[in-house]
């Protein structure tokens, strides 16, 4: 301790202090923060070249060419692969024109090639990976489980998709698009990732056997036979107008019918 | 027959041969006929009614469409009742309809699913009910719409009128309580609408809304009380109303259209037997079978899609039955006004469009025929119907009304046509909060004056006959369309209509300078009175239809029933030839 007592005014401890003070914050850090995720393997690396020559040809004029994103489009940094997979895979990226919403179109991409993009995205920062068949997949339910995914998906998802999945609409011109013949992996991205104007689910609030169930539910009931013609399953609007088209237009033809026959002494 | 009698050994009874009637009718008929109307004197009553003439027209049936549904929904509703159990007791169901099994849910929602799955024709008889629901009261709608602009609301059928208005109301509540039976997701969602509009009714809001729910919104009475609604109250006064509205109907005997022969004091038309008992009796199984087609081709409220009513939860599409409507969209257009005073909250946002709206619209439909006979001091019986076009204030009012009750209504679906027409849910809405309001002006407007343009064409096709489409050159070059006069009862039907002019002031003494009290018209009643009455054309008189008459007559020699009146305006003569030249 003398000697630290005598040397305390030297002109090299206040330096040697700073050295000191910041060697242990690193110290500190590198002990207390979470350890980087390895995501990229040597054996996708290829792919990743093979992406990001994609993204730059289609994606980089709104996201930045390194996926950073621009006035445009938003910075790609950290959603996941699951997000590039949902959204290029279901033909809303790229997207045809702007406006409110993306719509879902076509994808014009081959698996390779949304498989190429995705690993790119998924190199810029960890986010949610492709899930695997056993974390969406509603196949095997049993019919309570079937019917605690129809309770969730009324709970969270009916709000904005209708009853049926339908959709419904949103504030200005935006909507919540139709789930029939949406895939479970897309419905389980969808609720990961939370595109456009839909909110995340994640894994803390809705864990994967409840993405399976909601999945089990929606493909039962698509597959369901209906009790006639539904008129597009979106309420008592439909049922409404057709009452009137059908129902008293009809009767109303049938009434001119009735009286201008019959009994006319002419 | 009239044997001397002879030893028999058979039966006298068997032997016995009754005399021939002389009718010749068979003798079950006429003994039944007979045994009852000694007992209730069913011949008298039968020959004064069987004969009863009713006039033939389409329109005339849109009413009888309302009856039909009306028994058809009497019938479907005793079927359902056998299976329906009116109960918010919490159950976990365990029926065949899987998606929902093991869920929590009341009574009243797994007897509707095991009335769907389980039980032999239930979901068809389900759907039929509901879908005659739905054309019941359209029914209805379209046969008050004949009605008011037809006038046939007059005097002396003004009481006949108000049972309408009373009947149109209360089925809305009888649809409405239907509609909250099954207490699934849909109808949950309904019931907490009108609970809302309960409770914003001032000062009284809170306290009806605990009477009707027993307690907090969704309680556990309110099924079985809207169950005792819909199956017993309701129908009652329906039953009571309908009765006594048919009785007025053959009281004041039928309306009728103008017509050749058809006057206030009578009625032109075919008798009841056996006319309209084959067309009325064949169009009640038209309008069952037609509901039976709905109920087995097109799908109505799938409650087994909407799930058990849990207030938590809500889905996108969440829309009443297409009669309560308009109530909704006006709800859904109106901007958020709400007053607080101290701790209350007064939600001017939901009672004025929805409790004001509904309100409003019977009030309105109720006074019309007093409003009407005020501004045109009509005193008369009226059982010749007016042409729509020959009271064009009137109908413009009613196209109003229309167009209003449509604009509200359509913003009643504003979600569904922002997805279905890729409009923005805002833009739909900001237009209709303005559409409302002009919508009916232009529409006013725009009916008033076809009208009046109709009436000058009727005015024209009683003096100038109609068009034949022939276009003839006369030799010196002019062109004119000879116009064929029209038969005498086509003038007759044109012009029959009295000519209605608006109230003048009277003096507020009379001739000694007493004040008159009571009988005067006032400033502002011959002010509106006039509004009433304006643009009318003024029908063609007699004079004027005795002289086209002459004025065809004169240019028909040539073999054409040549109209005068466009040929000389039309043809050019010589010095307005030369006139043009020198230009």
């Amino acid at each position: 301790m003398r000697f630290l007592t005598a040397k305390r005014r030297h002109r090299a401890a206040r330096p040697a202090l700073l050295v000191l003070a910041l060697l242990l914050m690193g110290a500190l850090y590198a002990a207390v923060a979470p350890a980087a995720r390895v995501s990229a393997d040597t054996g996708t690396s290829q792919q990743v070249a093979e992406g990001k020559a994609l993204f730059q040809v289609t994606c980089s004029s709104c996201h930045g060419m390194n996926g950073e994103g621009t006035s445009q489009g938003p910075s790609l940094v950290g959603v996941g692969a699951a997000s590039a997979n949902f959204q290029v895979s279901t033909g809303r990226m790229p997207m045809a024109n702007p406006g409110a919403q993306a719509p879902r179109k076509k994808s014009t991409y081959t698996e390779e090639e949304v498989a190429a993009l995705s690993a790119f995205v998924a190199s810029l920062g960890p986010g949610p990976a492709i899930p695997t068949a056993e974390q969406y997949s509603g196949e095997g339910l049993s019919a309570e489980e079937l019917a605690k995914g129809g309770e969730l998906f009324r709970t969270n998802c009916s709000a904005c998709h209708n009853f049926e999945g339908a959709g419904g609409a949103l504030p200005t011109g935006k909507y919540a698009p139709s789930l029939r013949g949406v895939s479970g992996q897309h419905i389980w991205e969808a609720m990961r990732t939370g595109p456009q104007q839909m909110p995340v689910f994640s894994s803390g609030v809705l864990p994967d056997e409840d993405v399976q169930a909601i999945v089990g539910y929606l493909e039962t009931l698509h597959a369901q036979p209906s009790s006639g013609l539904t008129f597009g399953a979106i309420g008592p609007v439909a049922e409404g107008l057709f009452a009137w088209i059908i129902g008293i237009g009809g009767l109303c033809l049938i009434a001119i019918w009735i009286a201008a026959r019959g009994a006319r002494a002419k | 027959m009239a044997k001397p009698a002879d030893v028999s050994t058979a039966s006298p009874a068997l032997a016995t041969e009754r005399p021939p009637k002389p009718g010749g009718m068979p003798s079950g008929v006429t003994g039944v006929a007979t045994w009852a109307d000694e007992r209730i004197g069913l011949a008298s009553l039968l020959k004064k009614n069987l004969r009863k003439v009713f006039p033939d027209h389409w329109s005339f049936l849109l009413g009888e469409i309302a009856l039909y549904s009306f028994i058809i929904l009497l019938l479907t509703g005793v079927f359902l009742t056998i299976w329906f159990k009116p109960s918010m007791a919490e159950i976990e169901y365990q029926g065949t309809y899987q998606l929902m099994r093991g869920l929590p849910m009341s009574e009243a929602f797994a007897s509707t699913l095991a009335l769907s799955f389980d039980i032999r024709g239930g979901l068809l008889v389900r759907q039929i009910h509901h879908w005659a629901a739905m054309l019941f009261v359209a029914a209805m709608t379209v046969h008050m719409l004949r009605i008011f602009f037809t006038g046939a609301f007059r005097k002396p059928r003004e009481i006949n009128w108000l049972i309408g208005v009373g009947l149109f109301s209360i089925s809305l509540i009888e649809g409405f309580a239907g509609y909250s039976l099954p207490d699934d997701l849909l109808s949950g969602t309904g019931l907490r609408f009108v609970d809302g509009m309960i409770r914003s009714i001032p000062l009284i809001g809170t306290w009806a809304e605990f009477f009707i729910f027993n307690g907090e919104f969704p309680g556990d009475l309110v099924i079985p009380r809207l169950y005792m609604v819909h199956i017993l109250l309701v129908p009652g006064l329906l039953l009571g109303l309908i009765a006594a509205h048919l009785a007025l109907v053959v009281y004041h005997k039928h309306t009728q259209y103008p017509g050749p022969g058809r006057k206030d004091g009578n009625v032109v038309g075919y008798p009841l037997f056996p006319v309209y008992m084959a067309k009325a009796g064949g169009f009640f199984f038209v309008v069952f079978g037609v509901a039976i087609l709905m109920g087995a081709t097109m799908q109505i409220n799938p409650v087994w899609n909407f799930g058990p009513y849990n207030p938590a939860q809500v889905t996108a599409g969440s829309q009443p039955d297409w009669y309560m409507g308009f109530v909704e969209g006006a709800i859904r257009i109106m901007p958020p006004w709400e007053w607080h005073l101290g701790g209350t909250t007064w939600s001017w946002n939901v009672f004025l469009p929805g409790v004001g709206l509904l309100t409003g619209l019977f009030i309105v439909l109720g006074a019309y025929p007093f409003i009407e006979r005020w501004l045109t001091g009509d005193t008369a019986e009226h059982h010749v119907l007016d042409r729509p076009r020959n009271n064009p204030t009137r109908t413009a009012l009613g196209v109003a009304g229309m167009t209003a009750y449509a604009l509200f209504w359509i913003a009643g679906g504003n979600d569904i046509l922002a997805t279905q027409f890729r409009l923005s849910l805002n833009a739909v809405t900001e237009f209709m909060r303005v559409a409302v309001f002009v919508g009916p002006v232009i529409a006013f407007l725009i009916t008033k004056r076809i009208c009046i343009s109709l009436q000058r064409a009727d005015s024209e096709r009683v003096l100038h006959g109609s068009e034949t489409g022939i276009i003839e050159r006369s030799p010196d070059g002019g062109y004119s369309e000879p116009h064929a006069p029209i038969h005498i009862e086509e003038k007759y039907t044109l012009t029959q209509h009295v000519q209605n002019t608006a109230l003048q002031i009277t003096p507020e003494t009379d001739g000694h300078g007493v004040l008159e009290k009571g009988a005067g018209v006032s400033r502002l009643r011959a002010l509106m009175s006039r509004w009433f009455h304006g643009g009318a054309i003024e029908k063609p008189t007699a004079a004027q239809i005795e002289a086209a008459d002459h004025h065809a007559d004169g240019h028909g020699a040539d073999g054409h029933a040549v109209d005068g009146h466009d040929a000389d305006g039309h043809e050019l003569t010589d010095s307005e030839e030369s006139s043009q030249a020198s230009r």
